[in-house]
C-alpha cells in the first residue's frame, strides 16, 4: 500500500529510530535468546555478573608503573595500547597473557624464551613483568562488548545528488517543507536522522532519551480490517499475527481475537511503513548516504 | 518417482515401521552400543539428529496427514534449575569445580532430546535430566556449578554404552551414569581463561566421542575426539592454520592471525559410515567485522564444510561457504547427507543452507562442488559466485563510514538449527529470515578490534519471513510458506528447526510459537498448537504409539494419537 499524501503528515511527525548510541551492547556470534524463551521471574542468575567474569584488579599505582614500564620496553613493537604494532602481535588477545595470572607465563619470554621466534630478550626484572602483567590485566580483554563511537561523522554523501534521489523516491509522500521541515534540526545526530528516515521506528529502537516515546513521536500503527463470514468489517491496530490467529485493538471494542482457518476470516493488513521496507531492497549505498546528508540540511 | 511408486513406498513403510519396532526393543540394562546408532531403529532418537545424517526424516508413518488432525498432548513436564528439585523430585545430584558457582542460568531447552530404551535426556547449559518417556516424570536431574562462560545453549547429551555426556559452558566434559545420574568423571576441553565456551552435544561414533566448542574472542576453532570410556584425548584438529607451512597458512597475513583466526566448532556435524568422514561446519572467522589483520586472502578454513576422517582426525576435503567473511555468518550448522540422483546419476550428496544465504550441494565422498544458489535476493553483501562455486564477498558491504545496509543481519538469512531432506518429496527444507543490518565503523582503530567488536550492526527488520521447499539439484525453491507477520510484529530472526516423517508431514515451528504439521509438497499447515517450541522436534515410536517431542522453554511436551 503506498501511503496517500494526508495520512503521511501524521506518520511523519518523526518517529525517531533509535539509536543505541552511546549504549553497550552484547553480541554473540551464536544464536542470541529465542524470542519466545519464557523466563522463571523467581530464577536469578546469582554469583556471577557476566559469563567470563573481570579478573582482580591490581592496585592503582601497580598498574600505573607497569603502564610506564610497557610504554618504555614493549610500545614500540605491541603498540602503546598493547594491541598489536607492525612486528609484534596484539597482546590482548595473546594465550600466554589471557592464561597468566601475575607475570609468570610473561616472564619467561621477555627473558628470551621466543628468540628464535623473533620476540628478543628484553632487560626487565620479574617485579617490573608482573606491573606490566597487572597493566595487561586491567584491561579485561573481551570480544564482545561494543561502544559505539558518536564523534564518528557518518555524513559522506552528496547534498546536491540527495536532494535529486529525495525528489524521485520520496517526494511522492513527503515534502521539505512540509512534514520533513526542519527535519535536520529536530534530529541533530546525523546516523540517528539515516537510521530514522530509512524505516522510522525500525527494530533497532532505541531506549532513554533516543526512544521515541521520550521524543514524543508518534509511529503509525499497523492495522488490520477483519472480514467476518457475515460480512461484516472490523478495524483495528494489529496485535499478532498467525495462520491460526489474528490479534487486533479496535477503538470501540478494544482488544479481540479471531480463529483463523486459512482464508477464513479474510485478513488485510495495512503497513504504513511498506513503502520504506521497500527501500532497504531498493536505495543502494550511496543513494541512503546522499538523501541523509540532504536532509540534515533542512534546518 | 512418480505418484504410484511414492504410494507404494508409503504403504510398504508404513508396513514396515511396526515390524522393526518389535525387533528392536532396547533394554536399558544393557548400554547403548554405538554400533546401533548406525541404523537406528525408529522407536529411539539415539543421536542429535535421531540418525547420523541430519536429515531429520524419520521412516514412521503412524501419525499421518490423515490423522495429524487428532494429534494431542500426551504430558508436559517442566524442568527447573538449580540444588533443589521441585516436590516429588529425587534429590539433584550437583557437580562442578572448586570455582563453580550456584548460578542458576534460566532454563531453555535448545537442543536434541535422546531418547533410548524409553528415558528422554533433556539438557540446559549447566544442567541435564532424565526423564520417562512415557510419563515425563523426572528419574534423576544432574545440576553443574559453573565458573560462566556464554551460556546461549546446550544442544544435548551423547549416549555410549551405559553413559551420558553433556558439555559445560565452563568448557567441561561430563561423563553421567545414563540411568542414575551420578558422575563417573570430568575433563576439561578448553581453556575458560581463552573465553571459549562449550555448548555442543557430543557425538558419539564407535570409541570416539566429538566435541565442539565456541569462542567469541580470537581463539582457534577445534574439533576434538575423546575416548568416551577414559575422557583421554584421542586428536584434536584445528580449523585453522597453527603453524607457519600449514595448509592455509597462505590465506592469512601470518600464523599470529591464523591462530587467532576463530572458525569455531559449535554445532554438531553429521557422519557418513561408508566413508568415515564426519562433516560438520565452522564458525566466522575473527575478528569477525574488522578483517584488515587477518590479510586478504580466503582465511582457511573458516565459514567452511569440512569433512574429517574420524579414526585419524585428518582432513579429507574442504570447501568454503563464505570465503574471507566479514559479517559473522558463521557455517557451523549442521549439514545434511542424503544419497539422490545428480545429472542423471545416484550420487551421495551433501546439502546445507548456510547463514549468509547461499544453498550448497556437493558430493560428500570427494567434496567435489555441485550446486551453488543465492536463496534470497534481499542477499546483498556478495559480488556474484566464482568459478569453485563459493560466493565473492563485495569490500563495500563490511562496513562503511556513512553505513552499509547488509542482507542477512548477523543472524543470517537462517541460523544453526536444523534443517531437514524428506528423501520421498526429495525437497530440502529451510526457514528462511530476510533481515537487515547497517554496518556503521564503531571503533577509530580496527587494528585493535577483537572478536565481535569493531564494526556495530544497527538491525533494519526483516521484509518477511517463511519455511521453504529447495529442490537440492538446482538450489531453487520449490514452494514458499510465507508468514502472515509484518515489521517487527510476529517476525523473528530464528526458529528452532525441522522435522520430515515417511506419515508425509513436515513439522516446524511458526514465529509466534506455534509448533505447526504441514504438507510437505505444498506447506499447507495441517495441525498446530501453541507452545512456544525453542527446540526441534522429534519423533519415535514407543509401545506401539508414535510420540511427537519438542521442548518450549522450560518445559518438554510430548504429543501422541488420543
Amino acid at each position: 500500500m503506498k501511503p496517500g499524501k494526508k495520512s503521511i503528515g501524521a506518520i511523519w511527525v518523526v518517529a525517531v529510530l533509535g539509536s543505541l548510541y552511546l549504549v553497550q551492547y552484547q553480541v554473540t556470534a551464536q544464536t542470541p535468546q529465542m524470542q519466545n524463551s519464557r523466563r522463571d521471574p523467581g530464577t536469578a542468575i546469582t554469583g556471577l555478573t557476566q559469563d567470563f567474569p573481570d579478573r582482580p584488579q591490581a592496585s592503582q599505582d601497580v598498574i600505573d608503573r607497569g603502564k610506564t614500564t610497557f610504554a618504555v620496553s614493549c610500545a614500540f613493537c605491541h603498540g602503546s595500547d598493547a594491541k598489536g604494532g607492525e612486528v609484534g602481535p596484539n597482546l590482548l588477545r595473546s594465550a600466554v597473557v589471557l592464561e597468566d595470572k601475575n607475570g609468570e607465563l610473561i616472564a619467561p619470554i621477555v627473558h628470551g624464551g621466543r628468540a628464535q621466534q623473533g620476540m628478543p630478550r628484553v632487560d626487565l626484572t620479574d617485579a617490573q613483568i608482573g606491573d606490566v602483567a597487572a597493566w595487561l590485566h586491567h584491561f579485561n580483554a573481551t570480544g564482545k562488548t561494543v561502544m559505539y563511537h558518536d564523534e564518528i561523522n557518518i555524513l559522506t554523501g552528496n547534498a546536491k545528488a540527495g536532494e535529486t534521489c529525495f525528489q524521485k523516491t520520496c517526494a511522492s509522500c513527503h515534502s521539505a517543507t512540509g512534514d520533513l521541515a526542519g527535519i535536520g534540526a529536530r534530529i541533530a545526530i546525523p546516523k540517528t536522522l539515516q537510521q530514522t528516515w530509512l524505516l522510522p521506528g525500525g527494530e533497532g529502537n532505541g531506549t532513554g532519551k533516543y526512544s521515541a516515546a521520550t521524543l514524543g513521536l508518534h509511529i503509525p500503527p499497523v492495522t488490520v480490517t477483519v472480514t467476518l463470514a457475515n460480512g461484516k468489517k472490523i478495524t483495528g491496530d494489529l496485535v499478532s499475527v498467525s495462520d491460526f490467529y489474528v490479534g487486533l485493538t479496535t477503538e470501540a471494542g478494544g482488544p479481540q481475537g479471531f480463529r483463523r482457518d486459512g482464508d477464513i476470516p479474510k485478513v488485510e493488513i495495512h503497513d504504513p511503513l511498506a513503502p520504506h521496507r521497500e527501500l532497504l531492497q531498493k536505495l543502494n549505498d550511496k543513494e541512503i548516504h546522499d538523501v541523509t546528508a540532504y536532509l540534515v540540511t533542512l534546518k | 518417482m512418480t505418484t504410484r511408486i511414492r504410494n507404494l513406498v508409503f504403504i510398504l513403510s508404513m508396513v514396515g515401521a511396526p515390524m522393526l519396532t518389535l525387533a528392536q526393543g532396547a533394554d536399558p540394562a544393557q548400554g547403548l552400543d554405538p554400533a546401533q546408532i548406525l541404523n537406528p531403529p525408529p522407536d529411539e532418537w539415539l543421536t542429535y539428529s535421531g540418525d547420523y545424517s541430519g536429515r531429520r526424516y524419520s521412516p514412521l508413518t503412524q501419525l499421518n496427514q490423515s490423522n495429524v488432525k487428532n494429534l494431542s498432548l500426551a504430558w508436559a513436564t517442566r524442568v527447573v534449575v538449580g540444588t533443589e528439585g521441585p516436590v516429588g523430585t529425587p534429590p539433584v545430584i550437583v557437580g562442578g569445580t572448586e570455582q563453580g558457582l550456584d548460578a542458576r542460568y534460566p532454563v531453555t531447552i535448545k537442543g536434541a532430546i535422546l531418547q533410548f530404551a524409553g528415558i528422554l535426556y533433556v539438557t540446559s547449559p549447566d544442567n541435564a535430566w532424565a526423564l520417562d518417556a512415557r510419563d515425563g516424570h523426572e528419574i534423576w536431574h544432574y545440576y553443574w556449578k559453573t565458573k560462566g562462560g556464554t551460556h546461549t545453549g546446550n544442544r544435548g547429551v551423547g549416549i555410549w554404552h551405559n553413559w551420558a555426556y553433556i558439555e559445560t559452558a565452563d568448557n567441561y566434559l561430563v561423563c553421567l551414569n545414563a540411568r542414575t545420574g551420578k558422575e563417573r568423571w570430568h575433563k576439561e576441553i578448553a581453556s575458560f581463561d581463552l573465553q571459549y565456551f562449550s555448548s555442543m552435544s557430543p557425538i558419539v561414533i564407535g570409541n570416539h566421542l566429538l566435541v565442539g566448542t565456541g569462542d567469541d574472542m580470537d581463539e582457534p576453532g577445534m574439533l576434538q575426539s575423546y575416548d568416551p570410556d577414559t575422557g583421554d584425548l584421542q586428536w584434536r584438529f584445528y580449523t585453522v592454520p597453527m603453524k607457519k607451512g600449514e595448509p592455509g597458512a597462505e590465506t592469512w597475513t601470518n600464523v599470529d592471525a591464523a591462530s587467532h583466526g576463530g572458525g569455531n566448532v559449535w554445532a554438531p556435524g553429521s557422519y557418513d559410515p561408508e566413508t568415515h568422514l564426519y562433516i560438520f561446519g565452522t564458525g566466522n572467522p575473527s575478528p569477525a567485522y574488522t578483517s584488515q589483520t587477518r590479510g586478504p586472502g580466503d582465511n582457511l578454513y573458516t565459514c567452511s564444510l569440512l569433512a574429517v576422517n574420524v579414526d585419524t582426525g585428518k582432513l579429507a576435503w574442504w570447501f568454503q561457504t563464505s570465503p574471507h567473511d566479514t559479517h559473522d555468518y558463521d557455517s557451523a550448522q549442521t549439514p545434511v547427507l542424503f544419497d539422490g540422483e545428480f545429472n542423471g546419476k545416484p550420487r551421495k550428496l551433501v546439502s546445507t543452507l548456510a547463514r549468509n544465504g547461499f544453498f550448497f550441494t556437493l558430493d560428500r565422498v570427494t567434496g567435489e562442488h555441485l550446486v551453488t544458489s543465492k536463496i534470497s535476493d534481499a542477499v546483498n553483501w556478495d559480488m556474484g559466485i566464482d568459478k569453485r562455486g563459493e560466493p565473492v564477498r563485495d569490500p563495500a558491504k563490511d562496513y562503511d563510514i556513512g553505513g552499509a545496509l547488509v542482507s542477512p543481519s548477523g543472524l543470517g538469512v537462517t541460523n544453526w538449527t536444523p534443517q531437514s531432506y524428506d528423501p520421498v518429496s526429495k525437497l530440502f527444507y529451510v526457514h528462511i529470515a530476510e533481515t537487515y543490518t547497517m554496518r556503521y565503523l564503531g571503533t577509530l582503530d580496527p587494528r585493535g578490534a577483537m572478536g565481535l567488536t569493531g564494526v556495530p550492526g544497527v538491525d533494519m527488520g526483516s521484509r518477511g519471513n517463511r519455511l521453504a521447499a529447495v529442490d537440492y539439484k538446482t538450489g531453487k525453491i520449490v514452494w514458499n510458506h510465507r508468514y502472515p507477520g509484518v515489521g517487527g510484529i510476529d517476525i523473528r530472526g530464528d526458529y528452532p528447526g525441522l522435522l520430515t516423517t515417511a506419515g508425509r508431514l513436515l513439522f516446524a515451528a511458526d514465529p509466534i510459537g506455534n509448533l505447526v504439521a504441514h504438507d510437505p509438497l505444498n506447506g499447507k499447515p495441517l495441525w498446530h498448537t501453541k507452545i512456544h517450541t525453542t527446540s526441534a522436534p522429534e519423533t519415535y515410536m514407543l509401545d506401539g504409539h508414535q510420540y511427537i517431542l519438542v521442548g518450549a522453554g522450560d518445559t518438554v511436551y510430548s504429543f501422541v494419537l488420543n
